[in-house]
């Protein structure tokens, strides 16, 4: 029973929220959809913190869909064992970077005057739950190894039965407190993602990939 | 052919006498609020100097606007489309706080409340942004200010690299130092690099008059504009996490008015006035070598008067009063119709839609052993004092570095009209030169008497209405029929609809 709340319940909270409110604040407050960057005010560590940070956490987002998305592939893929570790050591190497970004991030809104300056609360909210993220996701890779490959028969076979409007927790109910831990934080990171800066992730422009250089705006039609 | 209109600038800097009006008027109307402290929209600068951000001239350093690459095509200088995204997370070219300057104030409140004690109480400087005390104040606005703290700044000034070790030494001589003052707004340019940096496409172009604006509802703060202006126009609000430059104030241009820095400058040396340009030919007007630069920017500008470019201007629904202002224009004929006027740093390749007279004081010669150095320069049948411009004391590589791309006959072809002006209006008032003397003058400047009143009159006796015109855009009133201009007076700010709190330091 608690187990379908958390596991059941508490996803479908997060995500519906997270979109709801994501449109609501897109549609009503489109000046606070912003990155806010701090670049400006603090250069030297946001380097060695926001660039290991960033491409970290993409790296391990996608592998994380891709398994989820195309579980048959991944499966056959990381049956040679030889393949299994390359891809394990890859993840580590990430897991390692992300983590190292992400304690330089947290450090240098602690310690830089500038930077903490344009701290709000959220933020330390959200860096603190992405922390744990970070950190659970890297103690499940030690301790429980193989992830790239289990994660295929546990955590995939119940958020697929989530996204299909049939939820079975069967496959995740008896794994480990620290496992069930890290799949409930990422729930609450989508939930946090409308009432934080994250929102910056929803609008990331790639349509500057094909845009025009010039931007040109009538105030009447032209033509 | 693709005739469109832009509210477009002159500024005289012969006459801007460096006393900042602008700049207050500016930050009094916009700049007063959390996080824009530092930005001066408008500033004046003081040349040789490194400006502000300092060292902005600099390319190399912070990568603004457009560079002529080896086929042929200009290419932002700071990322191609790919690199634009994979720089995202961290701006390489970014300037930062201390390239302006960290804003403070001064706790007052402790001249009051102090306990009783030996000593007087002081009003220590506090930052604006962390609200900690700053005993070590490095840098401010106009720090360098009249040459302040030249060795420092005015000797780092990228336009200097032009000059010889001699010519820069004589700059610094004592008691025949040299300096003028530069005013720079945002140039609302043709080929804005803020524009084509910005990845969410939050700045645009406004299509009927031409004024680039932020929307600070797409800003996203990826923070590319800053870097793509090679005129560092655009400034990061450290507070909202929008970026923001300035607007020409469009509130004021809309019910009639000139900007606030144009309205308040005292040496009246700003012009305001529509150009009529060909928008067909930017592409190939930025891809030509840097000494063609200005040439190409002036034939944009097209003739307002021609009965094929009026008809263009109708067909592409530009309305009668804004042909009229055009033919009004002040602007166009200072930078097209008398060529005295030039486009700063024009190697940018942004087509800016600001321009210059430039400074002729001091006119003065350079010296030679504590004597001003006027041999041989009455060779031409040119007065001496006036016709100097070999040995200008203010050498012409610096300016043709900041006025026309390099190339020094294009500088030279505007000073030798200025001087025909002076000559001419001299002759005519003090009555000290012969008419040999004049015409010698005229014939260099390839003007004629005519002209030179013209000049003359627009730059020393003008009236208000001749300095500014100011098209009828009358947008306030077109939406006015769905849409209150006035419904949030006094409760929301600059790019705010919403309420906002008021700021606590």
């Amino acid at each position: 029973m608690f187990d379908n709340a958390l596991f059941i319940g508490f996803p479908y909270v997060a995500v519906t929220l997270c979109i709801v409110v994501s449109i609501y604040r897109f549609w009503f407050d489109p000046y606070s959809y912003s990155s806010q960057s701090s670049q400006f005010l603090e250069n030297r560590k946001l380097f060695f913190g926001s660039v290991p940070w960033h491409y970290g956490v993409i790296t391990i987002l996608l592998a994380h869909t891709l398994a989820l998305l195309f579980p048959k592939a991944w499966g056959l893929f990381t049956a040679d064992q030889t393949r299994l570790y390359i891809v394990e050591i890859i993840g580590l190497a990430v897991a390692l970077m992300t983590t190292f970004g992400l304690t330089v991030l947290f450090y240098r809104r602690l310690s830089d005057a500038r930077a903490n300056s344009v701290t709000s609360q959220w933020d330390w909210i959200l860096l603190f739950f992405l922390l744990l993220q970070v950190a659970l996701g890297f103690w499940v890779a030690y301790y429980y190894r193989w992830g790239s490959d289990w994660f295929l028969h546990t955590a995939a076979p119940w958020l697929i039965s989530l996204i299909k409007l049939q939820p079975n927790i069967s496959s995740v109910a008896a794994l480990p407190f620290l496992v069930k831990f890290h799949f409930l934080n990422g729930f609450v990171i989508i939930l946090l993602v409308p009432f934080t800066r994250l929102v910056h992730l929803l609008v990331f422009p790639l349509s500057y990939l094909w845009r025009e250089h010039q931007v040109v705006i009538w105030n009447k039609a032209r033509h | 052919m693709d005739i469109r209109a832009h509210v477009s600038m002159v500024f005289h800097l012969d006459k801007c006498i460096g006393c900042h009006t602008c700049s207050v008027a500016c930050k009094n109307i916009w700049t007063d609020r959390k996080g824009t402290e530092y930005m001066w929209w408008n500033n004046v600068e003081t040349k040789p100097g490194t400006g502000y951000p300092t060292q902005w001239e600099d390319q190399e350093k912070y990568k603004g606007g457009w560079a002529l690459g080896e086929d042929g095509r200009i290419h932002l200088r700071l990322h191609d489309r790919t690199n634009g995204l994979s720089n995202i997370f961290y701006n390489p070219a970014l300037p930062t706080i201390d390239d302006y300057y960290e804003p403070w104030t001064y706790d007052y409140e402790n001249l009051f409340n102090a306990p009783e004690g030996d000593d007087q109480p002081t009003a220590r400087a506090v930052s604006m942004i962390t609200g900690k005390p700053m005993d070590n104040i490095e840098a401010g606005p106009n720090w360098d200010d009249d040459l302040g703290g030249s060795p420092v700044y005015a000797a780092n000034d990228v336009n200097l690299n032009k000059l010889t070790e001699e010519e820069r030494e004589q700059l610094a001589e004592i008691e025949r130092v040299v300096f003028f003052y530069l005013p720079r707004i945002c140039n609302h340019c043709l080929n804005p690099g803020c524009v084509a940096a910005c990845p969410a496409g939050a700045i645009y172009k406004r299509g009927e008059d031409g004024i680039v604006l932020i929307s600070q509802e797409k800003c996203r703060a990826w923070r590319m504009c800053i870097s793509g202006c090679p005129y560092k126009k655009t400034y990061f609000n450290w507070s909202s996490g929008k970026s923001e430059k300035c607007i020409l104030c469009v509130p004021r241009l809309e019910s009639g008015q000139p900007p606030a820095c144009f309205h308040s400058c005292v040496g009246r040396i700003r012009y305001l006035g529509v150009l009529l340009y060909d928008a067909d030919m930017i592409e190939k007007s930025t891809s030509v070598p840097d000494s063609e630069l200005v040439a190409a920017q002036r034939a944009m500008i097209m003739d307002p008067f021609d009965p094929a470019i009026i008809a263009a201007a109708k067909q592409n629904k530009i309305s009668d009063a804004m042909i009229a202002a055009a033919q009004n224009s002040p602007v166009y004929k200072f930078v097209k119709k008398w060529q005295i006027a030039l486009p700063l740093h024009a190697e940018f390749r942004t087509l800016p839609m600001l321009y210059y007279v430039p400074p002729m004081l001091p006119i003065l010669a350079k010296t030679k052993d504590g004597n001003y150095d006027i041999e041989g320069l009455d060779r031409e049948g040119l007065p001496a004092m006036l016709g100097s411009l070999e040995k200008a004391r203010m050498p012409i590589k610096y300016m043709a570095s900041l006025f026309s791309a390099g190339n020094v006959e294009e500088v030279e072809a505007a000073y030798r009209k200025l001087i025909a002006v002076r000559i001419f209006k001299r002759a005519q008032k003090v009555k000290d030169y012969q008419q040999a003397e004049v015409d010698a003058a005229l014939a260099a400047g390839k003007t004629n008497p005519e002209e030179v009143e013209a000049i003359f009159r627009l730059t020393s006796l003008p009236t208000y209405e001749e300095r500014f015109v100011v098209p009828p855009l009358g947008r306030e009133s077109a939406v006015e029929a769905w849409e209150n201009p006035l419904e949030r007076k006094t409760e929301a700010g600059f790019g705010v609809r919403n309420k906002i709190a008021k700021r606590k330091f």
